[in-house]
């Protein structure tokens, strides 16, 4: 069984292919000169097409057969989702195909694929939306902003990394970059004139956004009752989704103070003077390695798992699936501390809380001491191996800052890896001082 | 002779523009320099480094995003009264009565919007290595910017004091009680002590600070509203000043060489 859709809301996505099909047909009459792609754009317009057609059909007479084939095929991933999907599926896909993002660049970011890969997206998105669990969390008004930071990160990253394969491949042939030249140009008009066009265009977008979205307003504050699930504003999810796997000490005060640290120290720690003023890939790999995956994986996707994938008791919920609040997740996570004295010692006595401070180092020395070997002996052990040349390169303080700086980042992904792995729950546990890594 | 001759012939207008149409070279020099508002521009620049596909106008946009917000957000204030006996009542006035009520949608919007702006900024400013020697400073500058315009939309999410807002902010601020040291949940916290009492606790603690209390109430609202209105807005007023100044002094926006 599947519920209707709503009349409005058929009219609505009759609209919402109709745009896709102009694009496509846009896209078939620029390839004009490329017969084969023309056609296969041409074909997926009038796929778009007949989609708006079904739909204003089906609004006009009958509502109901509308969104049957949708229906019946989100319903169907929906089952085989429930099962795999997770955040561990979801973190690591992202992982996955950020890396192959990166390593076949090349390939991904030429254009045919960049389109192609576009309207797959519309076209599922056209069709997720038939399922109202999708369609109730998508269309909150405060998730709306969630949609363009998917769209319009997605668009700057294709076009970022395209404009560095290209600039790549020009220096490799000792020509000049795209953004080489020396003519110049007066600010009025060129200048003010771009600005003027922007300013009108920014100004309409915003008008035509408000006047057709209202602004959520909910029941007055009352202390009484927390809503479940209670969220901070959407630009903070990622931070409280490390709450899953952090203490809010971690969470909420160190890791973001680290963030902000990290980003004012990018200039001081990157000692490579190539690949300034413009888009390059292979004359500064690590850097953009590392921020791309500091802003997309660790910032953006967690952003989107916070918002969309949360529910009620932050449990993890597939796209389609409904927000039950009375889901059950088993929670078996434990300590270091006794995974070993129970598990390997197998003698509990070392395990009482409230001690003396002793009795307490000696309870987490695992913990301590692991630990210890990473913020401690690991920097000194890589910068006599994997980053000798940096060190060599960067001078003592940089090199610290820099491993410093990853090192905090990476704590993220090994918590997870080690929570999934083993149910770690706190590699130090002091409950005595609050003091839970 | 035609209109638009006559007036700019008018004594008014040779008063307010000191110099004849941009229609020339020399002119469009002048018009630049002779206002105060198109001086924040150079005279001229190179032509790549406007270029849209380079800039993604994405710093410009966040300027006049902020801009859009200072003009909303004042009109606002005409309506808005942060008490709790008012606050709730006065949006739900501007859903329901007021005319202008569609401001409070462009303020929430361009905030948004705002924050996706900034962040695309920077992804920018990033991927083209415009950080490196000589604006090194700039984009320490331009972080700061980035983690006000956070505070502000922080800020703002409160003043609905709608269920969404006091829980947003609740979820955000039990953060700050534990923070290490001065959080009354921060580890070693229970460290500093006068004599047997202790230093930090739920009413002495970098919470209490942030909320005017133990938990989110009247004070906080009023606390916020002042940080909204008020106070981070004249910060980044005064941080975009100086960010803007070291785009010119660094040399204009980078280039390749
Ligand atoms: C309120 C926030 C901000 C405003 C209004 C702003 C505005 C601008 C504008 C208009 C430019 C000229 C070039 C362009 O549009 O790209 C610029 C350049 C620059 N911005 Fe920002 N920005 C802000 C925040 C930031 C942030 C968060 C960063 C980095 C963390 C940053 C770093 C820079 C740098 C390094 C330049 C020089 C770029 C170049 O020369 O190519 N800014 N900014």
């Amino acid at each position: 069984m599947h519920e209707t859709l709503p009349r409005s809301f058929q009219v609505g996505l009759a609209g919402y292919y109709l745009l896709c099909a102009g694009l496509n047909f846009g896209f078939a009459h620029f390839y004009m000169n490329r017969p084969k792609l023309r056609l296969a754009w041409a074909i997926s317009g009038f796929i778009f097409a007949l989609h708006t057609i079904v739909y204003l059909l089906t609004a006009a007479t009958n509502p109901e057969l509308g969104p049957v084939i949708p229906h019946v095929i989100v319903d169907t991933t929906n089952r085989i989702f429930d099962h795999i999907w997770g955040p561990i599926l979801y973190f690591v896909g992202s992982c996955v195909g950020f890396a192959a993002l990166l390593y076949w660049r090349k390939q991904l970011t030429e254009p045919t694929v960049a389109i192609a890969f576009l309207k797959i997206t519309l076209f599922i998105s056209g069709w997720s939306m038939t399922n109202p669990d999708f369609r109730s969390i998508i269309t909150k008004a405060d998730n709306v902003p969630i949609v363009m930071l998917m769209f319009t990160v997605g668009f700057f990253t294709w076009f970022g990394l395209r404009r560095a394969v290209i600039n790549d491949e020009l220096i490799a042939q000792n020509k000049p970059v795209l953004e080489k030249d020396d003519e110049k140009v007066l600010v009025w008009p060129d200048l003010v004139y771009t600005e003027l066009i922007c300013m009108i265009i920014a100004t309409a977008v915003l008008v035509v956004w408000s006047i057709a979205l209202e602004a959520p307003l909910e029941q007055p504050a009352t202390n009484a009752k927390a809503p479940n699930p209670s969220k901070a504003p959407w630009y903070f999810l990622g931070l409280q989704e490390m709450l899953v796997y952090f203490d809010p000490w971690m969470a909420g005060v160190v890791l973001p103070t680290m963030i902000i640290i990290g980003l004012i120290a990018i200039p001081y720690i990157d000692f490579n003077p190539k690949g300034n003023g413009y888009y390059t890939f292979k004359e500064r790999p690590f850097a953009v390695t590392t921020f791309l995956f500091g802003f997309l994986v660790l910032w953006v996707v967690l952003i989107v798992l916070g918002t969309l994938l949360r529910g009620p008791n932050w449990n993890f919920f597939a796209p389609f699936e409904y927000w039950d609040p009375h889901k059950v997740v088993p929670l078996n996570n434990v300590n270091l501390s006794e995974l070993f004295w129970l598990g390997v010692v197998g003698d509990p006595t070392f395990l009482r809380e409230g001690g003396s401070i002793g009795s307490i180092i000696i309870r987490e020395s695992p913990g301590i001491l692991l630990t210890a070997i990473y913020m401690l002996a690991l920097p000194p052990i890589l910068a006599r191996t994997v980053f000798r040349n940096y060190f060599i390169k960067m001078g003592f303080l940089r090199y610290f800052m820099l491993i410093t700086l990853l090192q905090f980042m990476a704590s993220l992904p090994i918590k997870m890896v080690l929570r999934w792995v083993i149910n770690l729950k706190y590699i130090v546990y002091i409950p005595e001082y609050f003091f839970n890594i | 002779m035609s209109v638009g001759d006559f007036i700019r012939n008018s004594q008014i207008w040779k008063s307010i523009f000191r110099h004849p149409a941009p229609r020339d070279r020399r002119n469009r020099v002048v018009v630049v320099l002779t206002n105060v508002f198109l001086h924040l521009h150079p005279v001229s620049v190179r032509k790549s480094g406007i270029a849209l596909s380079y800039t993604w106008c994405m710093g410009g946009l966040t300027f006049f995003l902020f801009l859009v917000e200072t003009v909303t957000g004042v009109l606002l204030m005409f309506y808005y009264r942060p008490t709790l006996e008012h606050a709730y009542n006065d949006i739900l006035a501007l859903r329901d009565v007021t005319t202008l009520g569609v401001l409070r949608e462009m303020h929430r919007w361009g905030a948004h919007a705002m924050v996706i702006a900034i962040w695309l900024h920077m992804y920018r400013v990033f991927l083209t290595g415009s950080y490196k020697p000589p604006r090194e400073f700039n984009w320490s500058v331009g972080v700061i910017l980035l983690v006000l315009t956070l505070l502000l939309s922080f800020t703002g999410y409160l003043l609905p004091w709608d269920q969404l807002a006091i829980w947003a902010i609740t979820v955000g601020s039990n953060m700050a009680r534990a923070t290490p040291l001065v959080g009354h949940e921060g580890p070693f916290a229970s460290l500093l002590t006068i004599g047997d009492a202790p230093l930090i606790h739920s009413g002495s603690d970098a919470r209490f600070l942030l909320l005017g209390g133990r938990f989110v109430s009247g004070d906080t609202l009023l606390r916020f509203y002042v940080l909204h209105c008020v106070a981070i807005p004249l910060v980044v007023a005064m941080l975009i000043a100086v960010h803007f100044w070291r785009v010119r002094k660094d040399g204009g926006i980078s280039g390749a060489l």
